[in-house]
């Protein structure tokens, strides 16, 4: 893309914040204004942003879910129900924040400040257009990771100090899905960084963008364990057994009203927006698009990539039931990350081969890219059928530990139904 | 750490890393106490990110915040009657004169120690030097590591098995 600096060059946005710096400049003053400014630019704009997809999503969200479900959705608000975003969210700001008496106070209102701060401060290091993200650290990848951890935190203090015990049986369950599938999202980005060999994002694009290719051509099983792993980290349906509305009331969140409610709805969706953004610049090739870059402005193929995928959530939230708790687990421990340690070797290997022989990366990725595609179906079909749940003999037949955290077991069918009964250990 | 910004930053981490330290030993609530715990935890990351040393603060913050406290609070949460309150302990005063003892100890010697400064700069990309020490000069002290890890887990696990669930 030729460098225009004209600030009214709208392909990139640097461009005019670039002038307008240039502008503050030129004013006179210390050196360090420019730079605050140019952060309070980009974390403005991003919230910006982020408060209107938000807002234009829960609209699409709860009418596209409508109509999968065969039901109207919201239509009353405003034409075709468009404002009822809007009405929520006043909604929410003047309805009454309770807290409860037996509440631990500070933690409690610690939690839904907290659970913000993951969602917002990894868009931090997402590349939006050539050179338009706010801090393109070398450590990128790992950055991301890091940062979404200290989710599991804030729901754990907001379920505990809620002294409730819905609460904190969704945030145990939370916690445990967490650190699972913490593993597969790290081992999932691991194959990606082995490819590009960099764990700076941008330069992850680049790498994309230089072989004409997009990583999830090259490595579709790390896209998947990501995207599932992902929902789980934001919380969303099939995934959502932490605030399963018909086994724990509201999960973590089931003392919370009115605005720090509408906490934990914003920053839900802000991680989600967040995960997105991930998967678009690791996997879909950021804002790069085989030469569209050229005519469109990279940060619009972006967010079409982002919504893409947002809708990709909104789908599998619509159409798939709610998984169990031990389901849930059992499919990380058992299932993803034993196909991912695999994934890993195969990638590594691969690597190492077209490294050392100094092959033309024409000739290699397009044997790799298929060598890896027909290893994810056979690996995921034939650890189904041979490994995993699909035969008898493999189910879990005693309950050890996710009974703990307020898993219902139910008898196995032998002709008295699927009805509950006690423990099986009881039994 | 000539700049203002720098002593800014390094002093106010400091006063965040110690102070909630500090915190975590005298607050009674035990799951306030790890979230302070936590809070230090960040302020070393952040003291890290002013050596620039990015590599170690992301991992600091993955590994300590991420999954130790985790750990730590699943482990406050699991003790019966630790839940709660902090109770009352027979070894204060033990603890108060080991404390000050290892604190004098540490002090003497940084400030008995001539430190050299090394001239050569700052490293451009960190996480690429980590990895390749590890895996060249230090392949077997990082190997031994990983081992040492992998036993500790096979032995958690083989404590918490329950008798005869082997095999039904």
């Amino acid at each position: 893309m030729p460098v225009l600096a004209k600030w009214y060059d709208l392909r990139d946005l640097g461009n005019a914040v670039g002038a307008f710096l240039d502008w503050i400049r030129d004013l006179g003053g210390p050196d360090w204004i420019p730079y605050v400014v140019s952060g309070l630019i980009g974390i403005v704009a991003i919230l910006l942003w982020l408060l209107v997809s938000q807002l234009a999503f829960i609209w699409i969200e709860r009418r596209v879910i409508g109509r999968m479900q065969a039901r109207i959705g919201p239509n009353r608000v405003g034409p075709w129900g468009l404002l009822q975003p809007i009405a929520d969210a006043l909604k929410l700001l003047l309805k009454e924040a309770i807290t409860n008496r037996y509440a631990d106070k500070p933690l409690f209102w610690l939690g839904p400040v907290l659970i913000f701060i993951p969602a917002l401060v990894v868009f931090a290091v997402i590349p939006f257009g050539e050179g338009m993200s706010l801090a393109d650290l070398n450590v990128g990848v790992l950055f991301v990771i890091a940062i979404t951890s200290i989710n599991a935190i804030a729901i754990f203090i907001s379920g505990w100090a809620s002294n409730n015990k819905f609460a904190l049986l969704g945030s145990m369950r939370a916690i445990a899905m967490l650190i699972s599938y913490e593993l597969v999202q790290a081992f999932a980005l691991l194959g990606v960084v082995i490819f590009a060999g960099s764990m700076r994002l941008g330069d992850i694009v680049a790498w994309q963008s230089e072989f004409n290719t997009w990583m999830f051509l090259l490595q579709p099983l790390a896209l998947v364990a990501f995207l599932i792993a992902s929902a789980v980290e934001i919380n969303r349906s099939p995934m959502d057994i932490s605030e399963a509305e018909s086994e724990i009331v509201a999960g973590y969140h089931t003392e919370y009203s009115g605005i720090k409610f509408g906490f934990f709805y914003a920053a839900e969706y802000f991680a989600a927006f967040a995960v997105s953004g991930v998967v678009v610049t690791l996997f879909l090739g950021g804002w790069t698009a085989w030469g569209l870059e050229e005519w469109v402005p990279g940060w619009l193929i972006f967010l079409s990539k982002l919504y893409l995928v947002f809708f990709l959530f909104i789908w599998t939230r619509g159409t798939l039931p709610r998984l169990r708790i031990d389901q849930l687990m059992a499919f990380s421990w058992k299932f993803l990350l034993e196909l991912l340690f695999i994934h890993i070797l195969v990638v590594g290997a691969q690597v190492l081969i077209w490294h050392e022989g100094d092959y033309p990366a024409e000739v290699v990725l397009p044997i790799f890219a298929v060598i890896n595609w027909t290893l994810a179906v056979a690996l995921i079909v034939g650890w189904a059928t041979f490994m995993g749940h699909l035969s008898p003999e493999r189910r879990a037949k005693r309950a050890v530990l996710t009974q703990e955290l307020g898993a219902i077991y139910y008898r196995p069918a032998d002709g008295h139904g699927d009805r509950p009964t006690r423990p099986l250990e009881e039994a | 750490m000539e700049d203002t910004g720098s002593i800014v930053a390094f002093w106010l981490l400091a006063a965040l890393t110690l102070g909630s330290a500090l915190a975590v030993v005298v607050i009674r609530d035990l799951i306030r106490a790890v979230v302070l715990l936590i809070t230090s935890f960040l302020g070393v990351a952040g003291l890290y990110i002013t050596l620039s040393a990015d590599f170690v603060a992301v991992v600091q913050v993955l590994i300590y915040v991420g999954a130790i406290s985790v750990l730590l609070l699943f482990a406050v949460m699991l003790t019966p009657r630790a839940s709660r309150d902090n109770a009352e302990t027979f070894f204060q005063i033990p603890a108060i004169l080991l404390t000050g003892l290892v604190a004098f100890t540490i002090s003497l010697v940084s400030l008995d120690t001539d430190w050299t400064v090394v001239e050569r700069g700052g490293f451009e990309e960190t996480a690429s030097a980590i990895g390749e020490s590890l895996l060249d000069k230090y392949v077997l002290p990082f190997e031994m590591a990983a081992v040492l890890l992998l036993v500790a887990m096979l032995g958690a696990i083989v404590l918490v098995h329950p008798e005869g669930t082997e095999e039904e």
